[in-house]
């Protein structure tokens, strides 16, 4: 049996760089079928155009970082049946989350000639900060499979599959030897969100923690290991003061290797 | 006269197929534009200031995230300025393929453009799912070319969106011969799609609007600029990229959050035709051939010949790959050590859309004490609002709204505005009295 009407969906944005929606526009063949199976109703960036439209599934890019964002974000919660949050911007606050706690009027005026006129909230939020959020699709950026997957999935009236383990266990599923054991380079794997398939240590180079935290993420342990490496205090604390640095336990953990080096 | 005086406001909430949150501001005045604002509202994110205190084996990673479009643009320009600075000497083979890598890019985002972004617009198509429906074989011709260049960013960087794999010294690791030659196969086979696609984007009917304006691109003693050159104009300038600030000022309008960039006080031109009007001649002399068969005279002083050169520089970016790849080997070692010091830095390279200019103040540890970093699109915004002055003036004022609209978006995609951040509002308003 068919249904006898698409499921509707919009594709909307925030504050971001765009690389997540690119997870559909690289879709390539994929992006056609999708756009058979479901009804494009609102995706700027293809063209697609109706913001307000009520959806069956939305999903967010992006972070809620202006004025104007705090009440956008209400109204696509209102018309959206299911809200999906789409990678770190949406679900951590993202890179720009790195202004929060910052003195942000005074970055402003450094950059910008015409302060007053730059309409910039405080701090860089997630969209659960403000609305419920049905599913959170973690990582910087997602991947066409990963988007694929949670479609496919909600289409058939399945919960998406949530992998909060750990980067570890991509490495170890696909023999990369662990760059932390075998060349003592710092890595964030340990505490880091699987998804992404171990690409980093797959090049021989140490994870930088673009998916966001993993469940159970033992950061005090980590961290110590940093330190017994080399890395100093600051140093430990910028780890985890990047892509994702609002997330709770990577905010967490900077925060203790910051007090560390004001003992 | 109640003709004249009639006073029309139009909301057209979103400007689609950009990337990036704008508006545009028109008021006419019997019969004259009085204001013509682009105001790009991206949210700032504040990346040079959150890079201060960074460390430069960062740097790379971070920078990416302005754009999820072009980030080997931004990693190619980092690293370059800051291997500048600490003297590190590339391998060949590394510099080699930072160019293979950033052709990937190439490829990748102008196919998006042509087919996603642009080409619907003169086929009478809202998007390309439309398009798909009149023109089936072109644009899955576009896809495909669009896939590889991912592919082949995705050999470097193991994804192509925030890729992983440039490192200040290097790349962080190097394919497999076998992967190189699986690649090469497919770049050979995309050969005659991109040829065809040339063709395809000739015969395409483009309005004829003249107008004068001076280019800015990188040039190269022997190559096509991308990943490395100097800065030159169409009025003869020629600079290293650490005296781009002599030159080239940038200022704030409170109607904007990208700042605007001036040349001796005028707008200027970056992008894939100011990259073809100043370097055609540098093009292999098969893709010469090909496009002297297509009719274009260069240099062009017509903007909509922007998606002709899209395709050339697809055509060029294979061919670079190919030509480059040809004998690959594992190198002993992917990069070379570096040693961070004091000083600054400048490194531009030609993203997608253009000239990207970065500046870079260390300290003796190799953190960053300051950073400056200029994109494209800003370059660009200044020539956008002179483009969509005169092609209004062009095209008729006495057009009704929704074709003045039309053509203001049709305008602004020759430029694929690249505003990154947001969410692609165009709110255009236009008041007549």
């Amino acid at each position: 049996m068919r249904a006898p009407t698409r499921p509707r969906v919009a594709v909307h944005k925030f504050s971001s760089c765009d690389g997540c929606q690119l997870a559909f526009l690289n879709l390539g063949e994929d992006l056609l079928a999708l756009a058979e199976r479901v009804e494009l109703v609102h995706f700027a960036e293809a063209g697609p155009l109706d913001p307000d439209a009520e959806v069956d599934l939305a999903f967010v890019e992006g972070s809620v970082s202006t004025p104007a964002d705090l009440e956008r974000i209400q109204r696509i919660r209102r018309h959206s049946r299911m809200l999906i949050a789409i990678g770190a911007c949406a679900t951590a606050g993202g890179i720009q989350a790195l202004r929060n706690g910052a003195d942000g009027a005074q970055w402003i005026a450094q950059i910008y000639g015409r302060p007053d006129a730059v309409a910039s909230l405080e701090r860089s939020t997630p969209i659960s900060s403000h609305v419920a959020v049905d599913f959170e699709l973690w990582g910087c950026p997602v991947s066409g499979p990963q988007i694929l997957a949670v479609v496919n999935s909600l289409l058939l009236g399945a919960a998406p599959r949530d992998d909060a383990d750990k980067v570890c266990t991509e490495c170890k599923r696909r023999n990369f030897a662990c760059v932390m054991v075998s060349r003592g380079i710092p890595c964030m794997g340990p505490v880091t969100r699987a998804g992404c398939g171990a690409l980093c240590p797959g090049l021989g180079r140490d994870c930088y923690g673009c998916y966001g935290p993993a469940e159970n993420a033992n950061t005090d342990a980590l961290a110590a290991q940093f330190g017994r490496q080399g890395l100093d205090p600051p140093a430990i604390a910028r780890r985890f003061r990047s892509i994702n640095s609002q997330a709770p336990a990577f905010l967490a953990a900077a925060d203790k290797a910051r007090m560390k080096r004001d003992e | 006269m109640s003709e004249q005086r009639r006073s029309v406001a139009i909301h057209v909430p979103v400007l689609t197929r950009v990337e990036g949150e704008g508006a545009l501001d028109l008021r006419i005045d019997n019969g004259e534009i009085v204001q013509l604002r682009l105001r790009i509202f991206e949210p700032p994110r504040f990346f040079e200031k959150f890079l201060e205190g960074r460390s430069y084996t960062e740097i790379p990673d971070m920078v990416a995230r302005i754009c999820g479009i072009c980030p080997v643009a931004y990693q190619a320009t980092a690293a370059q300025a800051l291997e500048r600075l600490f003297g590190v000497e590339l391998s060949p083979w590394a510099r080699a393929m930072r160019r293979v890598f950033y052709c990937g890019e190439w490829i990748q985002s102008h196919s998006l453009h042509i087919h996603l972004l642009a080409a619907p617009d003169f086929f009478g198509c809202s998007s390309v799912i439309e398009l798909a429906r009149i023109a089936p074989e072109e644009v899955r011709r576009g896809l495909r070319i669009q896939a590889l260049g991912n592919e082949l960013m995705d050999l470097f960087g193991a994804r192509s969106v925030h890729p992983v794999g440039i490192r200040v010294g290097g790349f962080h690791g190097a394919p497999s011969v076998e992967r190189i030659g699986d690649i090469r196969e497919k770049l050979r086979a995309a050969l005659p799609e991109a040829e065809a696609l040339i063709r395809w984007a000739a015969g395409i009917a483009v309005p004829q609007d003249d107008q004068a304006f001076v280019c800015v691109a990188m040039r190269h003693p022997l190559d096509y600029a991308i990943e490395c050159g100097d800065i030159g104009a169409s009025d003869g300038l020629h600079i290293g990229a650490a005296a781009y600030d002599e030159h080239f000022a940038e200022r704030h309008e409170a109607h904007s959050t990208a700042l605007f960039s001036s040349y001796r006080q005028q707008p200027y031109l970056v992008g894939p035709l100011a990259r073809l009007n100043l370097n055609h001649a540098r093009l292999p002399a098969r893709i010469k051939a090909l496009l002297a068969a297509t009719g274009l005279v260069l240099p062009s002083r017509n903007l909509f010949h922007s998606l002709l050169a899209r395709a050339v520089e697809i055509l060029l970016a294979l061919h670079e790959a190919l030509r480059l790849l040809d004998g690959y080997r594992v190198p002993d070692s992917p990069w070379v050590p570096v040693t961070p010091r004091a000083g600054v830095a400048a490194g531009c390279t030609e993203a997608p859309r253009g000239l990207l200019w970065h500046r870079y103040e260390m300290d003796a540890d190799g953190c960053v004490v300051s950073a400056r970093i200029v994109p494209p699109t800003s370059q660009n915004q200044a020539r956008i609002e002179e483009d969509l002055r005169r092609s209004l003036l062009d095209f008729g004022l006495d057009q009704p709204d929704e074709a003045l609209r039309l053509h203001c978006e049709k305008v602004i995609r020759n430029y694929d505005p690249c505003i990154s951040c947001a969410t692609h509002f165009l709110r255009m308003t236009v008041e007549r009295t």
